[in-house]
């Protein structure tokens, strides 16, 4: 499996892991602490400041480590609540079928009728805004597209006719969702937890840079760009380095999960 | 045009219908969900006459139907009540800044859309050769990274280091079109890249598919030249899906608009938006995220009516 | 003397594959097949699925389908080596010299054109007509070929006619140009078997008025023998036999043609029927829910212990119904289903256990009817360990024992579906309904899927294990050769209703209902003149009314 690799793939799983790696063991590879600041402001990049200083004095390094270590954990945590939620009752929708069906698919409808960040902000207007607020709205908010992805190829494979052939058989529901349907539904669904994870980052960056994500002086990537912004018109970078985090954490996600969409479709072996 | 005009008018039906529930969602949503608003609002240290005046001022003791039904009926009206923060009339404020928001966003889709159906065709025409692996791979990229992101990218190497164009967006009636549009040159160039890199891919997946499709191989094999097999045999059948990919990535610049406006600090409807959004002022929020829905609604509603005309299967039904 | 109009010499033609896990490399997949075709003449290419017999028709026009290509050999068209010709030579040859009819009209045409644009188009382009003598001329074919209103057929979009009409549209299509040679592409394949008999009839008589060269590509060997002057038997890209039709079918002399020729011969003794019937059907009505349509009218049948019941019809017929409504999936909305001395209730929720174990199915796709992610040995072993509670050694004793019964050796336990060839795979599921232990099993088209000679071998599996496991057979075809091959008793399927009923002799022997008639008369038979025959039969029928 790891053997067939393409180069592509295995520089996404690299980068992946080290991204994940990093965000796991921020405390003992950042040099200075979170909120510490140790110089003055904006400072060049040196050997003591690699990335130099923020808006502040705070080393840039050091928050970027811990705003990667923010970013990915919300981001993580938003994926497997989508993911958990929407397979399960897009599964359910699709096995069910008829009325349980039409309640769930019409209401997801609905919440996808308006732009997700448009509803989110609705949603946070009144809501405080906390962390574990931030992963249910944005978990559930983007479940609605887990859903119709799950229920979508759960609605497929329900149709083909081994599922018919179990049903025939007598097999009970558990039998015919968890072992007929779960293992054909697996590497799309695997794929799309890739494109979700990513779709997460840039969500929680973006609701952070408007200053509705993440609040201060917890670090994560969109709010570094909010709070070094101010410099770039004096010619400072320091707010685009979140941008090559971000970029590269998500194209490598891309990349693998390209990888695992290609590798088990093709083993699926079709009609040969 | 039986079945098809029937088909249309249900979509339309359906559209309308779907507004109707967004305007519920979006107005109970607010009400229901957990937190209080006045609280909210005015923070902690709050007295509780301030609160229980607030709360008399938003009408949260009247009943949530009559409540809803009266600012249904404003908002048919055209009356969208005043602002919690400041006591203007919201539908005043929000008259220049959709103006100024569709400027933005209609100058971003006049230079997106061409160019990424021309981009797309050109992928599809040389597939698997280095034209489409340099589009597919500038494209991943784009959509690797998020627009406000794109926004300071651009700002800082283009408006900083090269002095092109300012960084601040400001507009007012004063300019003429040339200045206006010189000083909305950067958001729209990250509109463009955002859109085009999702239009791009996606047109070229639509055209490859009808590119695929066994009347193609019909047409190569009556010795047509390229030009006419694509210009007479997989035009035609692209029409839709391509109209359809348009429709989704104008939908999807409706919300980028929102971001782009804040990085440019662009008086518009996102950056009204987002600032009352902190501010906790409900009724700009529940009117702009209704324009927003609508205009997002509308816009996948003209995408299903256009494929629905494009189908000969229910223009000639049998 | 000239060079023959179509040459072909040791033509070698290769492809790109991707396999998964592997690096993707080149096959050849044919290997150096020669022959000749005059003008006036037709070449039948005949083979099983993977011969290369499309491949080769296509490599006329010098057009290779994903990454197909020549490899080598010579190709000559009129005169000219197509593989040095430019491109611009190639397009005048395709649809101007050569053109091609392909298997399915109905995706072949372009849904958002007139037919007669399209007919006419290469015509045009091509500028051997104008649009008016194009025009004249399809209007010309569309008679010749016995489309119903000539005149005005042309002005209709493709999904306005039915698939039949589509593939003679397609007919005119291809012979529009006044080209010198047209490649059909299993022209009358996916039809069913009466309209087949008139599509195949019209091509006939549209090669011999215009005189074209014609490669007539197809699996079935008596199809074959009735339009075409020589035919070629093609074996996985190899030339197996190459003569005269009356030499390939009278006196072939390689064992693979010989057995091509034989297929279907199976001699089976029908049964007698016993007093008490497996199943009996009584007054069966069944609908789609939604709609208000019979598909089933009052259907009455019966069948024996250890015996056959071929169920036999076109599309549409209701055969594929009945099954679903006799599994429960479709509950009958009257009459009752007696099976093995109980009253089936009509929704299959509602049966026992014991009920669905005695009632096997058999799907036509043996592909989708194995999950792809489930071993040979899951696949059989499940039914042991849901009706039986078989575990462990005595599971796997019995699996064994069932793979020997549908002659798989050992080591096809742990294969996945993927890994089977498409023979195997059904042999699998005939496994997996036996597993059962059941009474019955219904056959829903079970070979139609498969090449002739497998077919052939899955046919004679199921009657020895009828023998062995006293099982009765409900057999849905549309194949009249498979009826006369197994079935003791048969029922014949029009229109929802069940038009003759009985043993098998009597229902194939006269005198016969109209219906019956035309199905019978219908089925090609490998016999030069066939086709001549019955229209000439049927001509002087419809003289006589």
């Amino acid at each position: 499996m790891i053997k067939n690799m393409p180069l592509s793939a295995m520089i996404g799983l690299f980068f992946v892991c080290l991204y994940f790696a990093m965000a796991i063991f921020a405390p003992w590879l950042a040099p200075y602490g979170m909120a510490e600041v140790v110089g003055d402001v904006w400072e060049p990049s040196s050997a003591a400041h690699w990335l130099g200083t923020d808006n502040i004095g705070r080393d840039l390094l050091t928050r970027m480590i811990y705003g990667g270590q923010t970013t990915i954990y919300i981001a993580t945590a938003a994926t497997i609540l989508s993911f958990t939620m929407g397979s399960v009752l897009g599964f359910l929708a699709a096995v069910l079928g008829g009325w349980a069906d039409q309640l769930l698919s019409r209401s997801v409808d609905l919440v996808m009728s308006i732009p997700s960040l448009i509803l989110a902000l609705v949603i946070l207007s009144v809501m405080p805004v906390t962390v574990p607020i931030l992963i249910v709205v944005m978990g559930v908010l983007d479940s609605t597209r887990v859903f119709r992805l799950a229920r979508a190829v759960a609605v497929d494979i329900n149709a083909m006719e081994f599922v018919e052939a179990a049903t025939l058989r007598g097999e009970g529901r558990g039998w015919v969702i968890f072992r007929e349907i779960l293992p054909n539904a697996l590497s799309p669904l695997v794929a799309e937890m890739g494109l979700r994870f990513i779709f997460a980052v840039l969500f929680i960056s973006t609701l952070s840079f408007l200053g509705l994500g993440v609040q201060p002086p917890l670090a994560d990537w969109g709010g570094i760009v909010k709070e070094n912004k101010d410099g770039i018109v004096y010619g400072i970078g320091a707010a685009l380095y979140p941008a090559v985090a971000i970029a590269t954490l998500a194209i490598s996600v891309n990349l693998v999960a390209d990888w695992i969409l290609n590798r088990t479709t093709s083993l699926k072996g079709g009609r040969g | 045009m039986g079945p098809a005009l029937r088909l249309v008018v249900q979509r339309i039906a359906l559209g309308l219908l779907l507004l109707f529930l967004v305007s519920i969602l979006i107005f109970w949503g607010t009400l229901i969900l957990p937190g209080d608003v006045a609280q909210a609002i005015l923070g902690q240290s709050a007295t509780p006459e301030a609160l229980a005046n607030l709360r008399d001022e938003l009408g949260v003791n009247d009943p949530p139907l009559t409540r809803y039904f009266e600012w249904l009926g404003g908002v048919l009206t055209g009356d969208l009540g005043t602002a919690l923060t400041n006591g203007k009339d919201i539908a005043e404020s929000i008259g220049s800044r959709l103006e100024n928001t569709l400027f933005l966003a209609f100058w971003a889709a006049v230079i997106a859309v061409p160019l990424a159906i021309l981009l797309g065709l050109l992928a599809v025409r040389y597939r698997d050769r280095w034209p489409d692996k340099l589009i597919s791979g500038v494209t991943l990229s784009t959509i690797s990274i998020p627009e406000f992101l794109i926004g300071y990218v651009l700002m800082y190497f283009v408006g900083v280091k090269l002095g092109w164009a300012p960084t601040v967006s400001m507009i007012h009636d004063g300019m003429n079109l040339g200045q206006k549009l010189h000083s909305i040159a950067l958001p729209v160039a990250v509109l463009t890249l955002v859109v085009l890199a999702h239009m791009m891919r996606m047109t070229r997946a639509a055209i490859l598919n009808v590119m695929q499709s066994p009347y193609i191989e019909t047409a190569d094999l009556k010795g047509l030249t390229k030009f006419n097999i694509i210009w007479k045999h997989a035009f035609p059948n692209s029409i839709s899906p391509v109209v359809n990919v348009v429709m989704l990535n104008l939908a999807y610049l409706v919300v980028g608009v929102v971001v782009v406006e804040v990085v440019f600090t662009y008086p518009g409807m996102g950056q009204y938006l987002v600032d009352h959004v902190s501010k906790r002022d409900l009724p700009v929020v529940q009117a702009c995220g209704l324009i927003f829905a609508a205009v997002y609604i509308t816009l996948n509603m003209i995408a299903d009516v256009v494929s629905i005309l494009s189908n000969p299967k229910l223009r000639h039904p049998k | 003397m000239s060079d023959p109009f179509v040459k072909v010499r040791d033509l070698r033609i290769g492809a790109t594959v991707y396999p998964p896990g592997e690096k993707p490399h080149d096959i050849e997949i044919v290997h150096g097949v020669s022959f000749d075709l005059e003008k006036g003449r037709v070449l039948g290419l005949i083979g099983e699925s993977g011969a290369g017999k499309s491949t080769i028709g296509l490599a006329t026009m010098a057009y290779g389908r994903g990454g197909v290509r020549i490899t080598g050999g010579e190709v000559w068209v009129n005169g000219r080596d197509i593989m040095q010709s430019s491109l611009g030579d190639l397009r005048r040859l395709r649809g101007g010299e050569v053109t091609y009819v392909s298997q399915s009209a109905a995706a072949s045409f372009n849904p958002a054109k007139r037919i007669m644009e399209q007919v006419t188009e290469a015509a045009i382009k091509q500028g051997k007509f104008s649009r008016h003598e194009a025009e004249q001329r399809a209007v010309y074919l569309f008679k010749k070929l016995g489309l119903p209103d000539p005149e005005h057929i042309g002005r209709r979009f493709p999904h306005q006619v039915s698939g039949g009409q589509l593939q003679r549209c397609m007919t005119a299509l291809a012979l529009c140009p006044e080209p010198d040679l047209v490649v059909f592409d299993e022209p009358t394949t996916a039809l069913d078997v009466t309209t087949q008999i008139e599509v195949l009839m019209a091509i006939k008589e549209a090669i011999a008025a215009t005189g074209v060269a014609a490669l007539y590509i197809t699996h079935d060997l008596a199809v074959v023998a009735q339009v075409s002057d020589d035919i070629m038997v093609l074996k996985t890209g190899d030339m197996v036999e190459y003569g005269t039709t009356d030499q390939i079918i009278n006196n072939p002399q390689e064992e693979y043609t010989q057995a091509l020729v034989s297929v279907r011969s199976i001699d089976h003794e029908e049964k007698q029927p016993s007093p008490s019937p497996a199943l009996k059907i009584e007054n069966v009505t069944a609908r789609y829910r939604g709609t208000n349509f019979d598909v089933l009218k009052n259907v009455n049948v019966e069948l024996h212990p250890g015996q056959t019941l071929a169920l036999v019809g076109e599309s549409g017929s209701g055969k594929s119904t009945l099954a679903r409504v006799i599994t429960g999936l479709l509950p009958q909305r009257v009459g009752r289903i007696h099976f093995a001395g109980r009253d089936l209730d009509p929704v299959m929720k509602n049966r026992s256990k014991e009920d669905l174990r005695e009632l096997q199915l058999i799907y036509q796709m043996a592909d989708t009817a194995m999950n792809p992610r489930q071993t040979v040995g899951t696949i059989i072993g499940r039914p042991l360990e849901f009706y039986f509670g078989l575990k462990g050694k005595e599971k796997q004793k019995r699996i064994q024992d069932l793979l020997d019964q549908i002659e798989l050796g050992e080591g096809f336990q742990d294969r996945y579906p993927a890994e089977l060839s498409g023979g195997q795979k059904q042999r699998v599921c005939i496994a997996r309904a036996l597993a059962a232990k059941p009474k019955m099993i219904i056959c829903d088209e079970v070979t139609s899927a498969l090449d002739p000679l497998v077919a052939d071998g899955i046919l004679k599996l199921l009657l020895d294990l009828q023998k062995i496991e006293d099982v009765a057979f409900l057999f849905i075809t549309h194949d009249l050769a498979t009826v006369k091959a197994i079935a003791d008793s048969v029922a014949v399927m029009y229109r929802g209703e069940v038009v003759r009923y009985g043993t098998k002799s009597d229902v194939l022997s006269p005198p016969f209902d109209d219906y019956t008639d035309l199905l019978l008369s219908s089925v090609p038979e490998m016999k030069l003149g066939w086709l001549e025959e019955v229209i000439a039969h049927r001509k002087m029928e419809s003289a006589g009314n």
